[in-house]
């Protein structure tokens, strides 16, 4: 029976939760405020006329073509990359491990201007020669470091074979001075101040992002699928085609679509590798640059809210893929 | 006395920090053995390592049927698991799960038809064997993974705590379709359960780990 009175309180006192919560209503409320006036204030800035004058200029019709078919290309390109990439850093523990996902991490953490800057430096700069020579030193260092840890599995020497390869192929090419873009220009691949140039250019950053939605997506899929698909028989490989990769098509679709987002706002890197030619090299980042150059306010606000309106249906997209239950 | 099927000798393992010390196990063909112990005692490790899940023993030989396959790939050790999560792949219908392991290993259609008929009708799926493994209630889910399990007609059975999560009742109507699957199939199974009762009810003998 309990003991009537002393000292146990009935109701407990609690303070009220409004405070609280009227803070995180203000904070929130704060930042969608100076993202709606930085939406407004492109509103605001153009009218439909003057809109629909420039998106009737063959410059930027033009580049609007050329920034969906570089964004799509670089998204293809992006996913190619991140899925085996994902899947590797996901499912194997090897040392090394840390230094390689902090290295994919340095397309998005350097300022954009550098990548652009190495890119115009290692295709105008650097002789093939020496980027095989680079290359090779890489592979060598990473077949030592197996070696030294007493390993002889596939991977150190498959390494070894890289760097054999790259040694190679830079002894061949030590004779020439011409620079890496001299070499691609002649099998039919400019780069350099190209529209090819532009893809190359988003690329780094728009993989980096895919890489992490995959590895994300690889994360969320547990090893055991793979497992029993390898007691029926299969080996990784098949177990990967047959079972993990089906669970992962939301996963990549939401990869492609951040890496096409990606693309679509990269700007230092095309600017500086590919330059801003109109009617040749220009996408919308860079038409934004050029308008405002030219002192049409009116049409850079214009093409940014395009832009804007993009860059939202392409998010929108990965969460609607994100709330479908999809591995994203 | 009959031949054994799965001889482990002084198997060890090392996952990480974790190190399992020499373990010898034998098991005879048509036998079935569970193996308990307290959680974290390497249970499943060492079950994966018999399955060939993790990389090679630390030490010792695993033989199966005779045939040393200590250093095999999984897929090639004739060997059939049921994982703790039973793991049915989310994208195939029951009827694909059945038909997964055949159809890599190139049966006919006509054979892959007839086993995945008769596993359905001894696991009582035959009604089930258009649904996806996510209209399955839990009972369900694990018939089919036996049913996946057992469709290459495997040298050996591992079950890893198959049954944990269940309720009562279906604990024990699966408890008896897998009593009654190795028997039918004739197939050596290994049992890793911390139940006792799971144990006694299902197993010829029981092994301890420490």
């Amino acid at each position: 029976m309990v003991k009537e009175g002393g000292n146990q309180a009935k109701i407990w006192r609690v303070r009220p939760e409004w405070p609280f919560l009227l803070f995180l209503v203000f904070v929130v409320a704060a930042y969608l405020g100076v993202l709606l006036l930085l939406v407004g204030a492109n509103v605001l800035t153009v009218s439909w006329r003057q809109a629909g004058e420039v998106l009737k200029d063959p410059n930027i019709q033009h580049s609007i073509k050329l920034t969906f078919v570089t964004c799509t290309a670089t998204a293809i390109l992006s996913v190619l990359v991140s899925v085996p990439v994902g899947y590797l850093l996901s499912r194997y523990r090897f040392r090394g491990r840390a230094l390689i996902d902090t290295l994919l991490d340095i397309p998005i953490l350097l300022p954009p201007l550098i990548v652009g800057l190495s890119l115009l430096i290692l295709f105008n700069r650097i002789s093939p020669s020496a980027s095989c020579w680079i290359l090779a030193g890489g592979a060598l260092a990473a077949a030592g470091w197996g070696f030294g840890r007493g390993e002889n599995g596939i991977v150190p020497r498959f390494f070894t074979g890289g760097a054999i390869v790259f040694g190679f192929i830079a002894w061949a090419f030590s004779g020439s001075d011409h620079s890496l873009e001299e070499v691609v220009s002649e099998v039919g691949l400019p780069m350099t101040f190209h529209p090819l140039g532009v893809v190359l250019a988003q690329f780094p950053v728009a993989a980096a992002f895919a890489v992490r939605t995959m590895r994300t997506t690889f994360d969320q899929i547990s090893p055991r699928y793979e497992d029993v698909a390898m007691t029926l028989g299969c080996n990784r490989g098949q177990a990967f085609m047959r079972v993990v990769l089906p669970l992962a098509g939301k996963g990549i679709v939401a990869a492609g679509t951040m890496a096409w987002a990606r693309a679509l706002g990269e700007f230092g890197p095309i600017l500086i590798f590919a330059g801003a030619t109109r009617g040749r090299t220009e996408v919308l980042a860079t038409s934004v640059f050029l308008e405002i150059n030219i002192g049409n306010l009116p049409g850079a606000a214009a093409l940014s809210l395009l832009m804007i309106m993009l860059a939202v249906s392409t998010l929108l997209v990965v969460r609607f893929l994100a709330g479908r239950g999809g591995t994203v | 006395m009959k031949k054994a099927m799965l001889v482990l000798e002084e198997v060890t393992v090392q996952a990480g920090q974790f190190v399992l010390p020499p373990f010898s196990l034998e098991i005879a063909e048509g036998e079935c053995v569970a193996l308990m112990g307290p959680s974290g005692c390497g249970k499943t490790t060492l079950l994966e390592t018999a399955c060939g899940l993790r990389r090679g023993p630390a030490g010792g030989r695993i033989i199966l049927g005779g045939d040393e396959v200590t250093n095999l790939p999984p897929g090639a050790r004739g060997i059939g698991l049921v994982p703790q999560d039973v793991a049915l792949f989310p994208s195939l219908k029951v009827r694909e799960q059945l038909e997964f392991g055949p159809r890599l290993h190139g049966w006919n259609s006509v054979e892959i038809m007839q086993r995945v008929e008769g596993l359905a009708r001894d696991l009582g799926l035959e009604n089930l064997l258009e649904r996806s493994p996510g209209k399955l209630s839990g009972g369900e889910a694990r018939r089919v993974a036996l049913g996946r399990a057992l469709a290459l007609r495997p040298r050996l059975l591992c079950l890893d705590e198959a049954l944990t999560g269940l309720d009562e009742a279906r604990h024990e109507e699966v408890l008896g379709v897998i009593r009654k699957m190795i028997e039918v199939e004739g197939v050596t199974a290994l049992h890793v359960t911390h139940s006792k009762k799971e144990a006694e009810a299902i197993a010829d003998r029981v092994v301890m780990m420490e």
